[in-house]
C-alpha cells in the first residue's frame, strides 16, 4: 500500500458524515426545497446537454449523408459508370474499324480519365472501410491491364487482323469480370454507408426525450407539491423552468420529425431513385457492349445452348432494363429498372426522362431487331450500319437509340440528384440551432428553477 | 471456329486406312471392329470405330463429278445467288477483315469459285455465319445451299450431311513461340500450360495424352493466341489449317512437330441435294488440275504456303460410285 493513500477510516467518516447532514436537511423543510432545486436544475440541465449531444450526433449523421456518403456514392456509381461505358466504347470504336470516329475514342479517353480519378479521389475520401479499400487496389490494379489489351485489340484491328477481335473480347471479359464486380462492390460499400448514415440521422434522440419528460414531471410535481402547503398557483421561477423545459422538449421533437421526414423523403424521392436509375443506366451501357459485341465476335463464342453468347446477354440487360422485347407492348415490366423509375419519378420533370428513355429504348430494341434480322440473313454490312451508323451519321442507328437513352437517363439523374440535396439539404437544415437551443434554454430553466426554490427558501429566513 | 469441329480425328484415319485398302484391291473389309493398321492411334480409335456405322467405309469418298442440272442447281439459278454457311473468324480461311468488312480466306475463294461455275459469277454469293454447332442444322433447315468452313469430314457427319471430295488435309499440330523448348506433341510439353479450345479434338486428344501438359480451355482457338501472347500459356494445340491463321497474325510463333491427327475438309451440302454435290466436286475437279498453276495451288500460296509448308498439291479425291 502506497503511503499517498489516504486512510480509508477517515474517509468513511467524511462520506457518513455528508450522508447524515443530506438526511438533517432532508427531515426540515428549507433542507428538502435545497434538494429539491438541486434536482430540479440537475435534470433540465442533464435533459438539455443530452439534446444538444443527441442532436449534434443526428446532424452530423445528416452532414456526413449530404457532404460524405452521398458524394461517394454518387462517385463510386460514375466510377462503375464509366469503366461500363468505356467497354462500351471501346467496342463500338473497335467496330468502326479504321472509321472509328474521334468523339468514341475521346469518349472512351474521358472514361478512363474520369474513372482513374475518381478512384484516386475514392482512395483519399474513403475512411477505414477495408472492403471499399480493397475494391480500389483491385480497380487500380486492373484498369492499366484493361486499357492495355483494347489497346493490342486497337492494334490487331488496325491490321485487319482477326486476333483482335479476340483481344476485345478478352478484354471485355476483364472488364465484366474483374473491373465491374470491383466497381459493384465499392458502390455498394458506398451505399451501405450511406444507408447507415441515414439511419443515425433519422433514428429518435429517446435519452433526450425521455430525460425531458422526467425533468418535466419532475418539475409538474415541484409545483404541485408548492401549490399544496403554500396555496399559491404560479412560481414564476418553475413555472419560467417549465416552460423553457417544454419548448425545448417540443423543439426536439417537432425540429427531428421535420428532419426525418425530410430525411426520407430524400431517401424515398432522391437517393432510391438515384440507385434505380444509375443501374438502369448502367444496364443500358451494357447493353450497347453486349450489342457491339455481338458484331465483334461473329458467332465466335456460343452459350452452352448454342446461342450467340452475347447477343444472349443483351437480351438478359434488357430483361433487366425494361423486361424483355417491349416492341410489342410497349410497356416496361413494373419490375425492371426503367419500370422502377417510373414509379419512383414524381412531377413531370422526374418522369418526363424517364418515359423518354422508355420510349427510346423500344425504337433502339426494334431498331436492335433489324439489326439482327441484317446480320442473321448474311447482311453483315447491313447490320454494322444499323448498328454503328454509316457515313459519319448515327441517324437510324441502334447507337443513336442508344444515345439518346443515355442522355434522358443522364437527365433523369441530374433531377433526382437535385430532389435529393435540396430535401436532404431541408432535413439538416431542420436540426439548425437545436443543439445551442437546447442548451442556453435548459440552462436558463435550470436557473429558473433554482431561482423560484430560492424565493420559497427565502420564506424561511 | 474450326476449333470445335469435334471430331473423332480416329474415324477419320480408319476410314482413310479402309479406303486405302479398298485402293489396292483388297476385299472389302467387313464393317466390323477394324483390325491391325488402327493401332497407330491407339487412343482415339476404337471409340470411333464403335460410333461407325456398317456403311460408313470412307466417308471422304463422295459422288462422281457431273455438271448436269438437277432440282437443287436449278434451285440456286433461279434464286440466282448461291447462299453459302462460312465463318468469319478464321484468318486465312474465311475471315472479316476488320478495316475493311470484306470476307476473305482459302474457304471463301472455293465458295466464289462454285459460284461462278453455277452462276456464272464468282460475286453472286450471300454468305452467312454460321457458328460451328449451326453447320448441320443449318443444311438441313436450308437455310444455305453449301457450308464450307474448314469442317471435316467424318462418319458421323456423313449420316447428316452431304460431303464433297476433300479439299484440304489438315491435323492437330502445336503452335509456339519460335524460342520456346516445345518441340512437338511429345514430352517436350511436360510441366507447361497447353491451351486448346473448349469442345475441340485438341482437347480430347490432351485428355487422351496429356504429355504432362496442363491445359487451359477457351471458347474460341484464336483465343489462345491471346493467352500466348499474354503469357499466360506456353502453347497452343489445334488443327494445323487453324494454327496456320494464328501464326500469320503474329510472326513470332510457329508449328512445330508433325501432326498428329488427321483431319479432311470438305464442303457440306443437304443429303438431299445430290446434283449440287456433284457440281461441286466438278468444280473442285477443276479447282485441283493444272498442277502449279492450278487455282488450289494459287489459293494455297496466296493463304496459307507462308505459315502452313510443305504442301505439295491437293488431296486427291475419292469416289463411291
Amino acid at each position: 500500500m502506497s503511503p499517498a493513500q489516504p486512510d480509508p477510516g477517515t474517509r468513511r467518516t467524511a462520506w457518513r458524515e455528508g450522508l447524515e447532514r443530506i438526511a438533517d436537511a432532508a427531515t426540515t423543510e428549507p433542507g428538502r426545497l435545497r434538494v429539491i432545486g438541486a434536482v430540479l436544475a440537475a435534470l433540465l440541465v442533464a435533459f438539455g446537454a443530452v439534446t444538444a449531444w443527441q442532436v449534434t450526433d443526428r446532424s452530423a449523421a445528416a452532414d456526413a449523408v449530404i457532404d460524405r456518403s452521398e458524394p461517394l456514392s454518387a462517385d463510386a456509381a460514375d466510377i462503375y459508370r464509366s469503366l461500363a461505358d468505356a467497354d462500351t466504347a471501346a467496342a463500338a470504336g473497335f467496330l468502326a474499324g479504321r472509321d472509328e470516329p474521334r468523339t468514341v475514342r475521346q469518349r472512351y479517353e474521358k472514361d478512363i480519365g474520369v474513372a482513374s480519378e475518381l478512384l484516386v479521389k475514392a482512395a483519399a475520401d474513403t475512411g477505414g472501410s477495408s472492403s471499399a479499400r480493397e475494391q480500389i487496389a483491385r480497380l487500380n490494379q486492373q484498369l492499366p491491364v484493361y486499357t492495355g489489351l483494347v489497346e493490342s485489340a486497337r492494334a490487331a484491328g488496325r491490321q485487319g487482323l482477326p486476333l483482335g477481335g479476340a483481344y476485345l473480347r478478352y478484354a471485355s471479359d476483364r472488364m465484366r469480370e474483374d473491373l465491374l464486380p470491383a466497381a459493384r462492390a465499392l458502390y455498394e460499400a458506398e451505399t451501405g454507408r450511406l444507408r447507415s448514415d441515414y439511419a443515425d440521422a433519422k433514428s429518435w434522440p429517446w435519452t433526450a426525450l425521455a430525460t425531458g419528460v422526467v425533468a418535466l414531471g419532475a418539475l409538474g410535481w415541484a409545483q404541485r407539491r408548492t401549490f399544496l402547503r403554500t396555496n399559491r398557483v404560479f412560481n414564476h421561477g418553475l413555472l419560467a423552468g417549465t416552460a423553457a423545459g417544454a419548448v425545448v422538449l417540443l423543439w426536439l421533437t417537432v425540429g427531428h420529425a421535420v428532419a426525418r421526414a425530410d430525411l426520407t423523403d430524400s431517401y424515398e424521392n432522391g437517393a432510391k431513385s438515384l440507385q434505380v436509375l444509375s443501374e438502369a443506366r448502367i444496364a443500358s451501357l451494357q447493353a450497347r457492349g453486349d450489342e457491339s459485341l455481338t458484331l465483334v465476335a461473329r458467332g465466335a463464342v456460343l452459350t452452352p445452348a448454342g446461342d450467340d453468347a452475347y447477343e444472349a446477354s443483351y437480351r438478359t440487360g434488357m430483361r433487366k432494363l425494361i423486361g424483355g422485347d417491349v416492341t410489342a407492348s410497349g410497356e416496361p415490366a413494373p419490375d425492371s429498372l426503367l419500370g422502377r423509375a417510373r414509379s419512383l419519378a414524381d412531377g413531370s420533370e422526374g418522369r418526363d426522362p424517364v418515359l423518354a428513355a422508355i420510349h427510346d429504348v423500344k425504337q433502339w430494341q426494334q431498331r436492335h431487331g433489324e439489326a439482327r434480322t441484317a446480320d442473321v440473313g448474311g447482311y453483315y454490312g447491313q447490320a454494322l450500319a444499323k448498328v454503328i451508323g454509316e457515313k459519319g451519321s448515327a441517324r437510324g442507328s441502334t447507337g443513336e437509340s442508344f444515345d439518346q437513352v443515355d442522355t434522358a437517363l443522364r437527365r433523369a439523374l441530374a433531377h433526382e440528384e437535385d430532389d435529393f440535396r435540396r430535401a436532404a439539404g431541408d432535413g439538416r437544415g431542420a436540426f439548425t440551432g437545436l443543439a445551442a437551443g437546447a442548451a442556453v434554454l435548459a440552462v436558463l430553466g435550470a436557473a429558473g428553477a433554482v431561482l423560484g426554490i430560492g424565493r420559497r427558501l427565502s420564506e424561511y429566513r | 471456329m474450326g476449333g470445335r469441329r469435334g471430331t473423332r480425328a480416329g474415324a477419320v484415319v480408319t476410314a482413310c486406312v479402309w479406303t486405302l485398302a479398298v485402293a489396292v484391291g483388297a476385299a472389302v473389309l467387313p464393317a466390323a471392329r477394324p483390325a491391325g493398321p488402327v493401332a497407330r492411334t491407339p487412343a482415339a480409335a476404337p471409340a470411333a470405330a464403335v460410333r461407325a456405322p456398317a456403311t460408313c467405309v470412307a466417308p471422304e469418298a463422295s459422288l462422281r463429278p457431273s455438271t448436269a442440272d438437277g432440282p437443287a442447281v436449278r434451285r440456286i439459278k433461279e434464286r440466282g445467288r448461291l447462299i453459302a454457311g462460312v465463318d468469319q473468324n478464321s484468318y486465312r480461311w474465311g475471315y472479316r477483315d476488320p478495316a475493311t468488312g470484306e470476307l476473305s480466306g482459302f474457304d471463301i475463294d472455293l465458295v466464289h469459285a462454285i459460284a461462278k461455275a453455277v452462276l456464272g459469277d464468282p460475286g453472286k454469293v450471300v454468305f452467312l455465319a454460321i457458328p460451328t454447332n449451326q453447320r448441320i442444322p443449318a443444311l438441313e433447315k436450308g437455310k444455305v445451299d453449301i457450308i464450307a468452313r474448314t469442317m471435316t469430314i467424318n462418319c458421323d457427319r456423313a449420316r447428316q450431311v452431304a460431303f464433297s471430295t476433300a479439299y484440304f488435309e489438315a491435323g492437330q499440330q502445336v503452335l509456339a513461340p519460335k524460342a520456346s523448348p516445345v518441340t512437338a506433341f511429345d514430352d517436350s510439353l511436360e510441366g507447361k500450360k497447353v491451351c486448346t479450345a473448349k469442345g475441340s479434338t485438341g482437347e480430347s486428344e490432351l485428355k487422351n495424352e496429356s504429355h504432362g501438359a496442363s491445359v487451359l480451355t477457351v471458347p474460341n482457338q484464336l483465343d489462345c493466341l491471346v493467352r500466348l501472347q499474354l503469357g499466360q500459356v506456353d502453347a497452343v494445340i489445334t488443327d494445323s489449317a487453324l494454327a496456320a491463321g494464328q501464326a500469320a497474325q503474329d510472326p513470332s510463333v510457329r508449328l512445330v512437330g508433325k501432326p498428329f491427327t488427321t483431319e479432311s475438309y470438305g464442303v457440306a451440302m443437304n443429303l438431299k441435294d445430290e446434283d449440287l454435290v456433284r457440281r461441286v466436286n466438278a468444280v473442285l475437279e477443276d479447282y485441283r488440275r493444272g498442277g502449279e498453276a492450278s487455282p488450289w495451288m494459287l489459293a494455297y500460296r496466296k493463304w496459307l504456303a507462308a505459315d502452313l509448308q510443305g504442301i505439295t498439291a491437293p488431296p486427291e479425291p475419292r469416289y463411291r460410285d
